[in-house]
Order: structure tokens, then C-alpha cells, then sequence
């Protein structure tokens, strides 16, 4: 853990999440694979323009939570609601309407890979049958938001894992969702390309303030998100002046199943906990 | 092969007929509400019915060209060769043109559904087109499955068609047979109730090649191993359904039309 965290300030960047109905609300979700029981009792809650950073040892429920958000899966009890509505009892079919107000971008990047660059960051567009036109012009906003204008035209296969993963990010970000999901971005990613990805999603988070939920089980790359910031003059990622913290980022850490941790990044690092302390350490 | 209980295997049994079910309905009653996917279907018609043809000719042509052979050969003993038309038209309309068809493009679409879907699966990209607001059955399965029983209809007209061709060849080249006699006695060999049996099995065939298939990938499970053996099953099972539910309307076709 960053020593000059453990003395961060908590300038106010940016505008703090507010206190309008909060997007995300899990209730005591349990969920067991089988026999082995993989989410239990997680409570928590992700307010409007909140950035939350999933942490936890790999096998500990990250991705089957992300997946009940959108979801992909159903809980075995509890509740979730996402934009005030409960998606645990919904129809599928009402689950798709929900659906095009979330971004969600996998951990191995789920690109379809019959499809062009171009075809896959539309794929939304194409299916709410806005005009070519202006699909093409909204692919090209969106490729150039995550740098890669010239891959347009190639497929999924001809791309580097981290070139995938952008194309991933502009794909979720086309629609201009209300709640981005980021699955692992950098995960399996080296740190030069996992850096790459995480100023992507601060550069999301400080251009549109959008909600999102990020999963990582890398230390630095959730102490960056939670302590740079983009220069919408200079267009680049800088730290916070006077060892700043973001205030609408914050912490949830998960292991075997159960939530260890929910609180800011300042509570998480003064946090006394054992497992918490030997886990950042 | 791993050894379960009765009581397990039956659960997994039943609870895999249930999913069938609810995928099979879920793709026919798609069509009959929007979003329609109307290129897919083409582009699955061009893929099925378009890719399956030289197979579907080739099978249906030497499977006349065998026919005619083997019947000429015994109804040579009861001094009846001249009826070798009938027996070829007969058995290629009724029988062997479809349930052929119905095999090669078993073996040729089910697996490639299987495993292009089944590839989907374990890549995660069906839960991505779920998280993109799409119906995977809407998108995916139904296609395929109006595709398939709209154009294997129509392959087995070919395969019918090519086969008595087949079957004139060899009875004319071979045998000695005359060829206006031959098409006669095949056309006045087939009646109404033979044709409709014979176009009718193709629908189920095509039924079972498409929903078999998808219901194969879309229950993939565990990688490339996993798509590996939804492919194999695939075409095991469709296969076998085939030949099941040919006896099934063959019977239910004679109960009707008494032939």
C-alpha cells in the first residue's frame, strides 16, 4: 500500500456522489454453485456517479457478483436492485430494456468474433437501428475515446489482448450508459497495458461522472484509479494535487464469498482489520 | 464416464427436457413478435440450405443410382425389371430422400450450430449479447431453426429428384431400361399420400436438426473440451431423433392415407 495515502487528503476533484436514489443495491444476496457456496449475505450500496472498486483474492465471487447486476445470473436470496427496479424477479425480457442503460465490459473482452471492430462497437446501435450514418460516426467518437480510430476495419483476432479489452471499453461506452461494469480489465493484461486500461477508466469517470463498478484484484491499479485524475486541459492522467483522493471512489472488498471490507479508501487503509491489513500489505 | 445415482440422472434428465422444451418454444413463438431478425434467417438459409446442396445431391444421386442396382438385380428373378421406377421413386420420396437428408444435414448443420454457438458460450459472448440487450434465442436459434425446416423442405425435393435421376441412369445405361418407361412408372407409382409423407418428415427433420443443435451450444460447458463433446452429441442425438421420428410419421402417415 502507497505510504502517502495513509496521509491523503479528500479534496473535492470533482463532484462527490450525491445523495439521490442510489443505483445499485444489493440486500443479503446468497448464491451457491452447486454445492459450494460462492456470494454470502452481501449487503452494499452504490450511490449516482460513484466509481466502486471490487477488490478481493481471485475465486471470490467478483465476476458472479458483476454478473448479478446486470443480470446475467439470478441470486439464490436477497435482493438486488438496480435503478430502483428488482432484478432478481424480473423477466428476461424486461431485463433487456434494463440492460441498455449498463455497460459492461468482460474480463476476457467477449468480443463476437465474426464481427469488425466497427460492427462490434456498434452492435448496440445496430440493434436500436440507428441510421449507418450516424453509427459510424458514433464508433469512431467511442474507438477514438480509447485511441484505437485505426483498428476499425480489423477483427477481434487481429488485435493485442489489450487492444481487445479498449475495443471492450468503447463497446460498453457507446450507448452512453448510466452504469458501466468493468469485469477485470486488466486482468491477465502486463502493467504497462493494465495502466493503459486504468487511465481509460478514470478518463470515463472524470469526462462523464458515470456510475461504475470496477473489479480488480490488482492493488496499484485501484490505488491509481483512486488517486489520479484526467486534465480535461492538458488531456492527460495526473495524480491529485496535495496527495489527493478521489471522493467518489470507493472500496468494496470481497473474500471467500463475504464482504470484508465497504467503506472510502481513506477507512480502508486505516482499517485495523488482520486479513484487510496483511491483504494490502 | 463418471457413475451418478438413478435419482440424480433422472433430475438431470428431466430438467434437460424442460430446458429443451422452453428453448423450443421460446425459438418458434420469437417469430411472432419483434425484434425479427429477418437477415440472420437469410444468411442462415444461404449457409444451410445453399452449403448443404452438394452433399444433399451427391447423397441423393449414387443413393438412386445404388437403388435402382440392387432392386434391378432382384426383380430381375421375378421377371419384373420394368418396375424398377416404381421401386426407386417410391423409396427416395417416401423414405430414403429424406431420412438421407435429414443424416447429411444432421451431420453437416447441427454440429456447426453446436459448435459455433457452443464457442459463443464459453467465450462469454452469448452473455455479452445478453448484456447488450439481446435475446440470444431471438437472435441465435430462431434463425436457424426456420431456416432449416424452411430449406430442408425444399433439399429434399432436390435430394428426391436427383435420386430418381440416380436411379434412371443406371437403370437406363446398366440395365438396358427404357427411359420413358422409367419416369412413367415412377410418376404412376407415386400418389398424393406418398409425397405428402415424404415432405412432411423433412419438417420435423429440420425441427429437430436446429433445436438439437442450438440446445447442444447454448448448454455448453467447459471450454474447448466442452464444445468438443456438445458437437458430438449433437449429432448423435439429432441423428437418432431422425430415424425415430421417421417411424413415428411414417406410421402416423400410413394410419392416414393407408400406404
Amino acid at each position: 500500500m502507497p505510504a502517502d495515502l495513509v496521509t491523503g487528503n479528500v479534496p473535492q476533484t470533482q463532484q462527490g456522489p450525491n445523495s439521490e436514489e442510489p443505483v445499485v443495491v444489493f440486500e443479503d444476496v446468497s448464491i451457491t454453485f452447486d454445492i459450494k457456496p460462492v456470494l454470502q449475505n452481501i449487503s452494499f450500496t452504490v450511490h449516482r456517479g460513484e466509481t466502486r472498486i471490487i477488490l478481493g483474492p481471485a475465486g471470490g465471487g467478483k465476476s458472479v457478483l458483476m454478473k448479478l447486476v446486470n443480470g446475467l445470473i439470478r441470486p439464490d436470496s436477497g435482493t438486488i436492485r438496480v435503478f430502483g427496479e428488482d432484478v432478481t424477479h424480473m423477466r428476461e425480457n424486461d431485463l433487456f430494456k434494463l440492460r441498455a442503460r449498463i455497460g459492461m465490459v468482460f474480463q476476457e473482452s467477449a468480443l463476437f468474433d465474426s464481427l469488425s471492430v466497427e460492427d462490434n462497437v456498434a452492435y448496440r446501435l445496430h440493434e436500436d437501428q440507428v441510421p449507418e450514418e450516424e453509427a459510424h460516426k458514433r464508433v469512431i467518437e467511442a474507438l477514438r475515446f480509447v485511441e484505437l480510430e485505426h483498428t476499425i476495419a480489423k477483427f477481434p483476432s487481429e488485435l493485442s489482448g489489450g487492444m481487445r479489452r479498449r475495443v471492450s471499453i468503447a463497446r460498453a461506452i457507446i450507448a452512453k450508459p448510466d452504469l458501466i461494469l468493468y469485469d477485470s480489465p486488466t486482468g491477465g493484461l502486463d502493467p504497462i497495458t493494465s495502466t493503459t486500461i486504468v487511465e481509460l477508466v478514470i478518463k470515463q469517470r472524470d469526462v462523464t461522472h458515470t456510475t461504475s463498478l470496477v473489479i480488480t484484484h490488482r492493488l496499484q491499479d485501484a490505488f491509481l484509479l483512486a488517486r489520479h485524475y484526467f486534465n480535461q486541459q492538458t488531456g492527460k492522467i495526473e495524480p491529485i494535487p496535495d496527495n489527493g483522493i478521489d471522493p467518489s471512489t470507493k472500496f468494496l472488498v470481497l473474500n471467500e464469498g463475504r464482504v470484508v471490507f465497504d467503506g472510502t479508501t481513506q477507512e480502508l487503509v486505516h482499517s485495523t482489520d488482520p486479513w484487510l491489513r496483511e491483504y494490502l500489505s | 464416464m463418471p457413475l451418478v445415482s438413478p435419482e440424480i440422472f433422472a433430475k438431470q434428465t428431466i430438467a434437460s427436457i424442460q430446458d429443451y422444451s422452453i428453448l423450443c418454444w421460446r425459438a418458434i413463438s420469437n417469430l411472432f413478435s419483434r425484434p425479427r431478425y429477418w437477415a440472420d434467417i437469410y444468411t442462415q438459409m444461404d449457409s444451410i440450405g445453399v452449403g448443404s446442396m452438394p452433399i444433399v445431391v451427391l447423397t441423393g444421386f449414387f443413393t438412386g443410382c445404388v437403388l435402382a442396382l440392387q432392386s434391378a438385380t432382384s426383380l430381375q428373378e421375378f421377371g419384373s425389371v420394368s418396375l424398377t421406377g416404381n421401386l426407386v421413386a417410391l423409396s427416395m420420396v417416401k423414405e430414403l430422400g429424406p431420412v438421407l437428408t435429414g443424416l447429411m444435414v444432421s451431420g453437416r448443420n447441427a454440429s456447426g450450430m453446436a459448435s459455433e454457438i457452443g464457442s459463443m458460450k464459453v467465450t462469454e459472448q452469448i452473455d455479452a449479447m445478453r448484456a447488450l440487450g439481446t435475446d440470444p434465442v431471438r437472435k441465435l436459434v430462431t434463425p436457424r431453426l426456420y431456416a432449416t425446416v424452411f430449406m430442408l423442405f425444399f433439399l429434399t425435393i432436390v435430394s428426391d429428384a436427383v435420386g430418381i435421376a440416380g436411379g434412371a441412369l443406371v437403370s437406363v445405361t446398366l440395365m438396358g431400361l427404357n427411359a420413358s418407361s422409367y419416369f412413367h412408372n415412377s410418376y404412376r407409382a407415386l400418389q398424393y399420400g406418398d409425397v405428402v409423407q415424404g415432405l412432411t418428415k423433412p419438417l420435423f427433420s429440420g425441427f429437430i436438426i436446429a433445436t438439437v443443435g442450438c440446445f447442444f451450444g447454448m448448454t455448453t460447458k467447459g471450454g474447448t473440451q466442452g464444445v468438443g463433446k456438445a458437437t458430438t452429441q449433437a449429432v448423435v442425438y439429432s441423428s437418432v431423433f431422425i430415424i425415430i421420428v421417421d417411424f413415428i410419421v411414417s406410421r402416423a402417415m400410413i394410419g392416414i392415407f393407408g400406404r
